[in-house]
């Protein structure tokens, strides 16, 4: 349920990092707590995000939910095939439903972030509430 | 993406751990952790409109007035004309402030000359018993009598038949807003023919202890349609479609039936009751604001809450926003000024600070074919 070589957010982002290049989306438990998604909003082509603030939003049939970047960076690319398509998120949230790929501006933010192992113990934490 | 909250003494109904066990994802309405969705909110949401849906809404209140001033009681504290009521019929009503306010919308059934069973809203009830209590200047007595009941509402093309199979009343006969105090698996129900779905459907008020063997029942007996169990994110999608107000977003202490569209509710001529005169007074006056339907025009999401623009302007508020499921549309409801609520206006939905267009349009969104 989640790729080793992917590095996770808090916030229930993912980042798969080759090169100085990264791509972004959302987890298999993201879109899981959120049900059917229905609406997407990503940043545009040429925009600078910024680690730890919001990039876009995903919407449910019930909620809104920011998406936070896992990192700083320029944007490179964005899926567009989601603005028609949301409910790919749903289906395959670690492949064809990635959100933007972004060329890194601070590498070493990667770290920070969480392993697959460490994210799978956190979201089983978050859980048992 | 935000964490979710964490759940603390929360209230549950007694299918909870049949939800648990059934995998639901659970939410908290209003101080109950009660199922958000079963199969997803859109496949609960289409079954329903096409085939049919069970929903665990046992959350519900039930206050009971019984004397032999009953009717006196509920017409003083109700803007409907109770008194025009047979046995086992059903209104929809209101409880209201003297200010001609919410205290919370209701269903009213007649149980009987002297007996009448109320169904309120479940974060209200309390409030509402309290209420109805404090109103009570007549020979009647007025019990809280949530405990008593489970309630199971079945709803869409095929629930009568589904939940025909498990009783021996006959609920073709029962009209629409009728009742009947009959059996489900031989057990005593209230079987009644309303729902909040804007489908045809029943509601089953249920002993408690009972609960988990209808619900079980119906889903087997609506295997062959297809039934799916559904959670309370459906049953807003549903509702709204069909423009059922709900309380807290169309309708609060601070929203008159004349504002939120309810005005068939209110019978001026039927004697006074509680709000009348304030009522009597804004119908003169006329109302500042109302409630309008819109759809976007735009890409774009309305949510409760966000700003309403009309020239440019805040004007309003979006009092449920969704996406409708059947509709395939973005649609919500919203107050905006009188004069800006004709069919057709133009408005813009402040969203994530951005204006998104949108247009009012003609309420029900969704109306079945009957």
């Amino acid at each position: 349920m989640y790729p080793e070589d992917y590095r996770y957010t808090k916030e229930h982002e993912w980042i798969r990092v080759e090169g100085d290049t990264g791509t972004i989306g959302i987890t298999f438990h993201a879109q899981k707590e959120l049900g059917d998604i229905v609406y997407v909003e990503t940043p545009k082509v040429g925009t600078t995000i910024t680690a730890g603030k919001a990039m876009g939003s995903v919407e449910s049939v019930k909620a809104v939910s920011e998406i936070f970047a896992p990192v700083s960076g320029e944007v490179l690319a964005v899926n567009d095939e989601l603005a028609s398509k949301p409910e790919k998120l749903n289906a395959d949230p670690y492949g064809a439903a990635w959100l933007v790929k972004v060329r890194l501006s601070n590498a070493p933010e990667v770290k920070g972030l969480m392993t697959a192992a460490a994210y799978q113990e956190y979201t089983a934490a978050e859980g048992s509430h | 993406m935000e964490p979710a909250g964490a759940a603390t003494a929360l209230q549950r109904t007694p299918l909870y751990s049949l939800h648990r066990s059934m995998g639901a994802k659970m939410v908290d309405f209003g101080g109950w952790d009660m199922p958000r969705e079963y199969s997803g909110i859109i496949d609960e949401h289409l079954a329903v409109r096409t085939r049919a849906g069970i929903f665990d809404v046992s959350h519900m209140g039930e206050v009971e007035i019984r004397g032999p001033q009953a009717l006196q009681l509920v017409e003083w504290v109700t803007p409907n004309a109770a008194s025009r009521l047979q046995d086992n019929q059903v209104q929809y009503s209101a409880l209201l402030y003297p200010q001609g306010t919410f205290v919370d919308d209701i269903l009213v059934h007649r149980f009987g000359p002297e007996h009448f069973f109320l169904c309120v809203n479940a974060s209200n009830q309390r409030k509402d018993y309290e209420w109805i209590v404090d109103q009570n200047r007549f020979d009647a007595e007025v019990e809280f009598a949530s405990e008593k009941y489970a309630q199971l509402a079945v709803q869409g093309p095929q629930a009568l038949a589904t939940v025909q199979k498990l009783t021996r009343t006959e609920l073709a006969s029962i009209r629409y807003y009728w009742f009947a105090r009959g059996e489900v698996l031989g057990i005593p129900a209230i079987l009644a023919r309303t729902g909040y779905t804007g489908e045809d459907g029943v509601e089953l008020y249920l002993p408690p202890e009972e609960a988990e063997r209808v619900w079980k029942a119906v889903l087997e007996a609506g295997r062959e349609f297809d039934i799916r169990p559904c959670g309370l994110g459906a049953r807003n999608t549903l509702r709204l479609e069909a423009k059922m107000a709900l309380y807290g977003h169309e309708i609060d202490d601070t929203t008159t039936p004349w504002e939120a569209g309810l005005g068939w509710i209110v019978k001026l001529d039927k004697g006074d009751f509680l709000g009348r005169e304030a009522l009597v007074k804004q119908k003169e006056q006329g109302v500042a604001r109302q409630l309008a339907g819109f759809e976007m025009r735009e890409r774009g999401i309305a949510r409760d809450g966000y700003v309403v623009r009309v020239d440019g302007r805040p004007a309003g508020r979006v009092t449920s926003g969704s996406p409708a499921p059947f509709l395939k549309k973005s649609i919500g409801l919203c107050y905006v000024p009188v004069e800006r609520a004709g069919l057709g206006q133009r408005i813009e939905i402040e969203i994530r600070n951005q204006p998104v267009g949108a247009v009012i349009v003609p309420t029900p969104f969704y109306s079945r074919k009957k």
